[in-house]
């Protein structure tokens, strides 16, 4: 009995030797995202069949919610537990983890795949941090948007796009005399402050937006650029539902798409809801850049690639690199998720109108980025808490609020 | 005179471990936090000291004033609706009605859900466009409105109203089993002297179920300080100020605003008040045990 147990013991001793041998032939990779709805699902799987395709064994991580998946990243990492891959967005939220050196750098394969002749100028900057690509950014998406309701407009009989915002509050009017929910709000701060960004950006134009968020420019310009939305959002309070508090930006579309409600303000991954509805662009509901808008406020994901000391982790990691910046790739990848891709050279004949537009602004130039690009996470947790105070405040006075918006900066 | 106990060496060395654990896990945590409260962290801790910086940044913030008021308010609201409640249930029950066993499970079922569930089952509930409201109104009453959940002034009400839902279950039970330790010849007496029933659920039972209210009392204190989850699946904190909670500020500067210095300022004048608040009793307590020993 006794050999027995032993000889048992030493088997499995052995395979498991075998197996982890086996593993480590493979480019193995563990990828933590936050991509759990119908549409982000279906992108990342874009990604994972060209992966496995090349070679790689995929681990899917995904936790819902981007604070959540944020949340159990950082904790991995304290515990120096990094996965081998983490989606976030491109900019200053991944530079303090470039800065403590746990990243690793993907220089060779951005120098191989000539990244920098095939991304934006701007894109390539905020991927780089002291010259060196650290990540591999998946796709950009438009955050200027408002969709509507083609069925709730033919029934408030709005026959055509606004061009300003007083007749787009005219049109909000008529749609609540049809007895239609005029928009679809979604009540949670980071919601309120993508709208704050886009009617900003339709108050102070390209330069005034930069001003604001990049140079943190307090002149009167800005200070006045800042009334002027504060006022326009203080309107918009008329026209949302009891309802709207803690809405998830999903159920907001599914207002759209149900017709119950005219309007969304919110970034293009809202089209991936419309189309798992079976609905098209163009058809049963419409995309434009919000009125009096010159241009389109962007936010672009990528992968963020953790050192791991594991080197099947490390092969997989310039694979995955490679795979995300795949020209094929990054097209499939930007219709299942909304997106636009990032790279300038790829076929943008598949994409639909909406994307279209958007690909337009981009390579026009006409862009600016979000707030989670250009400042600190812990700015824009104070921008949050400063939209968030004045929409739910219920104050008007849009005057002494603009006085106080520059404290987010401290 | 007391008798002085020698030191027990193996019961101390069977014990070192756990103090040890004790001291490391507990004490050197806590003092690990304290130190990064004074410095300039932000994602990764730092050691660049800048004195009380965070703590005036942390009183200044409209947020953290709010979250103290509100934890104060559902705090008070909480223990004494659950306390009040529990007793009336206790009472109900104790009146040797039909089915007691069975109404005993209803009211402590809640009990057994977590503050996640609760919370999320409230938010529906209470959501004027799907909940209550929503049903009273297809009904036929119209301009009925409940919309506490919503509403700035009533949000922290709504958390307390599912808190007592919750909580409620917990202090009955423990009432009851009070009450059942009474001796029915103190019923018969009081029978005999014609009082009133509620007359000696209140100068009667009710001092003698102190101890036992108290024990509720301080259990639900303590959930009061770590009030996270029900806030989360049920207000996030919102709508504006209204719901947030210091644990939720703490969790929110902690992971998603990469901000540990404002965080562990948070955590420490958290721990501050709670000593605060308890050191009176502890101190009333040992007065009164020593007053106690020389009787």
């Amino acid at each position: 009995m006794k050999t027995m147990m032993k000889l048992f013991l030493a088997g499995v001793a052995f395979a498991g030797l075998f197996a982890s041998a086996h593993a480590e032939d493979k480019p193995t990779i563990e990828i933590m995202s936050s991509w759990t709805s119908g549409g982000e699902a279906a992108a990342l799987n874009v990604i994972k069949t060209e992966f496995e395709k090349r070679g790689g064994v995929w681990k899917d991580s995904s936790i819902a919610g981007f604070g959540a998946a944020d949340a159990a990243f950082q904790n991995r990492i304290v515990a120096g537990d990094a996965p081998g891959a983490k989606q976030g967005v491109i900019g200053l939220a991944a530079a303090d983890f470039v800065g403590q050196g746990l990243f690793y750098p993907i220089d060779d394969v951005a120098a191989a795949g000539k990244w920098a002749d095939v991304l934006p100028t701007s894109i390539h900057d905020l991927i780089s941090y002291d010259g060196k690509v650290y990540l591999a950014p998946t796709g950009a998406h438009g955050e200027s948007w408002v969709f509507y309701s083609k069925e709730a407009f033919g029934k408030a009989g709005i026959a055509e796009e606004p061009k300003t915002w007083d007749e787009f509050f005219d049109d909000f009017d008529k749609l609540k005399a049809a007895g239609i929910v005029p928009v679809a709000w979604g009540g949670q701060p980071w919601q309120q402050t993508k709208v704050f960004n886009m009617i900003l950006l339709s108050q102070v134009g390209i330069d005034g937006f930069l001003k604001i968020y990049v140079d943190k420019d307090k002149s009167q310009a800005s200070i006045d650029g800042v009334k002027k939305t504060l006022e326009i959002l203080g309107k918009l309070r008329g026209y949302v539902d009891a309802g709207a508090a803690g809405r998830n930006w999903n159920d907001a579309t599914a207002m759209l798409i149900t017709a119950k409600a005219g309007v969304q303000f919110m970034g293009d991954w809202a089209k991936g809801e419309f189309t798992v509805a079976g609905k098209e662009p163009g058809k049963d509901y419409g995309c434009m850049i919000v009125p009096e808008s010159k241009g389109m406020v962007y936010i672009a994901d990528s992968l963020w690639f953790p050192k791991t000391g594991n080197a099947a982790t490390d092969k997989a990691q310039k694979l995955l690199a490679e795979v995300v910046m795949d020209p094929a790739v990054q097209v499939e990848f930007a219709l299942k998720k909304g997106s636009v891709p990032m790279r300038t050279d790829v076929d943008k004949s598949k994409l639909d109108v909406c994307a279209q537009k958007g690909v337009e602004l981009m390579a026009s130039g006409a862009i600016v980025p979000d707030q989670a690009i250009v400042l600190t996470p812990q700015q824009v947790g104070a921008l949050d808490d400063f939209v968030d105070e004045y929409w739910s405040g219920g104050s008007n006075d849009a005057a002494s609020a603009a006085q106080n918006f520059f404290a987010v900066f401290e | 005179m007391p008798i002085k106990r020698k030191p027990n060496l193996s019961a101390t060395i069977a014990l070192l471990p756990t103090w040890c654990a004790a001291v490391a896990v507990f004490i050197g945590t806590m003092a690990w936090s304290i130190r990064l409260s004074f410095t300039n962290s932000t994602l990764f801790p730092s050691s660049t000291y800048v004195g009380f910086a965070q703590y005036s940044k942390l009183f200044s913030s409209a947020k953290w004033l709010a979250s103290l008021q509100n934890v104060l308010i559902f705090g008070v609201l909480y223990v004494a609706g659950c306390l009040l409640l529990g007793f009336l249930l206790a009472a109900a029950l104790d009146r040797k009605i039909r089915f007691e066993s069975a109404f005993r499970t209803i009211f402590l079922y809640p009990y057994a859900m977590s503050f996640v569930v609760t919370g999320l089952i409230w938010q529906w509930m209470l959501n004027p466009t799907l909940g209550i409201q929503a049903s009273v109104r297809s009904l036929g009453w119209e301009s009925f409105v409940f919309d506490w959940v919503v509403n700035r002034d009533m949000a922290i009400y709504a958390l307390v109203l599912a808190g007592v839902w919750q909580g409620a279950g917990l202090v009955m039970v423990i009432a009851l089993a009070g009450m059942r330790g009474i001796e029915a010849e103190q019923w018969k007496a009081a029978r005999i002297d014609g009082i009133p029933v509620w007359r000696i659920y209140i100068s009667i039972i009710l001092p003698q179920l102190g101890p036992a209210l108290a024990a509720a009392g301080m259990l639900l204190a303590m959930g009061v300080i770590k009030t996270y989850d029900i806030v989360v699946a049920m207000t996030n904190g919102g709508p504006g100020n209204a719901t947030e909670v210091p644990a939720k500020f703490i969790m929110d500067n902690l992971f998603g605003r990469q901000n540990l210095g404002l965080a562990t300022a948070g955590a420490t004048v958290l721990v501050l008040g709670v000593i605060i608040a308890v050191a009176p009793f502890r101190y009333a307590m040992h007065i009164r045990a020593r007053a106690k020993g020389a009787a």
